[in-house]
């Protein structure tokens, strides 16, 4: 190939990664894209800023199909682990919580139900839950135990052929606003997750207020007082931690993906501004130090997204295991709050109001880098997974 | 009932847009290719009519362009259409209205339809002449416009947006209609629609399956591009420095009076 026949790269696709999507992704990409501009951009800061998410929001990403879309059968579009790396990319570059609903909804709660759920459970939930009529939360996370869930305190025990919940879980997204929750609790034989919809006397859940990130997403605290339900809702296929650990990968890949949605919005938006704010007579894109820092930021972001498509193909290959997962998490939050960082200082005061969407990402970012796994955590699965040697606890 | 929706594949009308002086055409390469953003109006109002009518109502789009472009008629299909028909022949290049009208005719008339929908203006010719000239071929009524329509037996009911209110007209089918912008926003392609598309037909027809006989492209067009320009650069505005709210109204007051504007 004569090198003088290839087009300069573009700044905004720079490696031609563009090229990597299928006829589906490019589609799937379209759309998420379009509403994601259409409906979220514009209305976005002001959610953020109130601190709210639209309640219709859950049925329009239902109407599209989103919720759960790499799932196969019961009214989800069966889509590839790829497409659905894509579509969080999509809605995080619009905000990390309306990319956090998605994950939530679909990889944590459906997942959970399609993964360990017995056929009739999937026949009552699922359906509902793509469409996004009936959203879903999952109970993990307690006050005392984030990154060893196995300590939990909340105890699910036999009274007569029902279950007896009692506990506490905390960092529940979408916690108030879900129809039915997944909530994990120490039994007799183990961990074991139960299906409790949130009607169910001695449930209760409030919002976590005050938070500065992720504002435009719902953050609960769950109660459950003797909260009483039947046999069959307990999860049958899951026993132990590996069940909720499970449903935690796959919301992780989605995270994989939707950092590089945060730091693209950041980089786009910095590069702009650089080109157009001019000081000393010239764009500050034209000075050292400022090209200095968009190149990092150029790096950073196309190596990330290579790795996410990398992590994808692995997936839809069914060769994709946790600590890779744990490796595409750690680097590519780690990389997008950088780049978010970075962005800050390009666009100078400018950079923490909301008017751009810089310092949003960057404080969304801040949750997004603990929560599914602190970089702590996944640093020490990727040091176990190299060294054989187990650095926890 | 049958409807058939006319679709034509553009390059992304917010991508800057190059013509080739050698060809005068418009350059395609590294622009994305997109629906015509009116054909995807005629197309929600194809697929409400459809949800309407039910039965064993279709929708098919059509379309006439290069095969290479053919992933772009996917997303028709995604929406909801369901069945896609390209009419694609190297010898239709260099087509002009006269010559797209006539072959798109004849591939419409072997497609067959109880209803033709047609988006009023495509965004990059923007001659607005096509589908006047499709119903001229058809032989058929023209309604422009159409911001409502309601199903009779036989006959469509149709609200057709003028410039000052709506007129109401009664045709009979089969009739090509063109719709208005008002008939309502184009729904988004569902990842099931997605998923489902590439299970649908997109039959490919040439010049040959139609049986014309006169020349077809730039040989059977009628007009001629002789030249093209690009729009003049806009004039700088006049801008009004205004030591506060009161003057800066009256002096756009003025600035409207003298133009006669108000």
């Amino acid at each position: 190939m004569n090198a003088a026949m290839v087009g300069a790269p573009d700044a905004r696709d720079f490696l031609g990664i563009e090229a990597l999507l299928g006829e589906e992704e490019r589609m799937i990409r379209g759309v998420v894209r379009d509403w994601v501009r259409g409906r979220v951009l514009p209305e976005i800061a002001q959610w953020f800023e109130r601190g709210i998410l639209p309640r219709e929001l859950a049925a329009e990403i239902g109407g599209l199909g989103l919720f759960g879309m790499h799932l196969h059968g019961y009214g989800c579009a069966g889509t590839s682990a790829t497409a659905y790396g894509v579509a969080c990319m999509e809605l995080e570059a619009g905000d990390a919580g309306i990319r956090s609903l998605v994950s939530v909804q679909g990889s944590l709660a459906m997942y959970a139900i399609y993964r360990w759920g017995s056929e009739e459970q999937k026949q009552a939930w699922l359906p509902a839950m793509a469409r996004g009529e009936a959203i879903g939360c999952f109970g993990l996370t307690e006050p005392d135990f984030g990154s060893n869930p196995a300590g939990m305190r909340t105890t699910a025990r036999r009274v007569g052929s029902d279950w007896a919940i009692d506990g506490t879980k905390m960092w529940i997204t979408n916690g108030s606003i879900a129809a039915i929750a997944v909530v994990w609790a120490q039994t007799d034989a183990g961990i074991r997750g139960f299906l409790v919809p949130t009607t169910t006397k001695g449930f209760r859940a409030h919002d976590i207020e005050r938070k500065l990130s992720l504002r435009a997403s719902v953050t609960s605290e769950l109660i459950l007082d003797d909260c009483r339900v039947p046999a069959d809702a307990v999860l049958p296929e899951a026993r132990g931690l590996g069940g909720p650990l499970a449903c935690l990968n796959e919301a992780r890949f989605g995270i994989v993906w939707g950092a590089m949605g945060s730091a693209r919005s950041c980089y786009e938006t910095a590069l702009e501004y650089a080109t157009t704010r001019v000081q000393f007579d010239r764009p500050i894109a034209g000075f050292q130090l400022t090209q200095e820092k968009l190149v990092n930021m150029l790096l950073e972001l196309n190596k990330g997204t290579l790795l996410a498509w990398h992590l994808g193909r692995m997936k839809d290959a069914g060769k994709l295991h946790g600590a890779h997962v744990s490796f595409g998490k750690l680097n590519n939050v780690r990389a997008a709050l950088a780049i978010a960082r970075e962005a800050r200082t390009i666009l100078g005061a400018n950079g923490v109001t909301l008017e751009y969407p810089v310092i949003r990402h960057a404080n969304n970012l801040e949750s997004v880098l603990t929560y599914e796994g602190t970089s702590e955590m996944h640093t020490l699965i990727l040091g176990k997974a190299i060294t054989g040697l187990d650095a926890f606890g | 009932m049958k409807i058939v929706v006319t679709v034509k594949l553009v390059p992304d009308p917010n991508a800057e847009k190059k013509i080739d002086p050698t060809t005068k055409r418009l350059v395609r390469a590294g622009v994305e290719t997109v629906l015509n953003p009116y054909d995807e109006y005629a197309l929600e109002a194809a697929l409400q009519l459809k949800e309407r009518v039910g039965g064993d109502s279709t929708v098919t789009v059509f379309t006439m362009g290069p095969e290479a472009l053919k992933e772009t008629l996917r997303k028709a299909l995604a929406m909801g259409a369901d069945a896609a028909v390209m009419l694609s022949d190297a010898a239709l290049e260099g087509s002009d209205v006269w010559a797209t009208a006539h072959a798109m005719a004849a591939g419409l008339k072997k497609v067959g339809f109880d209803l033709l929908l047609v988006g009023g203006l495509t965004d990059d010719g923007s001659t607005g002449v096509v589908p006047g000239a499709l119903a001229e071929h058809l032989g058929l009524a023209l309604v422009t416009n159409a911001r409502k329509i309601e199903v009779g037996s036989g006959s469509l009911a149709i609200e057709r947006e003028t410039d000052t209110g709506y007129q109401q007209v009664n045709v009979g089918l089969p009739a090509v209609l063109t719709t208005a912008l008002t008939f309502g926003e184009p729904r988004y392609a569902s990842l099931k629609g997605i998923m489902g598309a590439k299970k649908k037909p997109i039959e490919v027809l040439a010049l040959a399956d139609l049986g014309l006989g006169e020349a077809a492209g730039g040989a059977g067009s009628k007009t001629e591009l002789l030249s093209f320009a690009p729009p003049p650069a806009r004039g700088k505005g006049q801008v009004v420095e205004a030591a506060d709210g009161a003057s800066g109204a009256h002096a756009i007051f003025e600035f409207l009076r003298a133009k006669k504007l108000v």
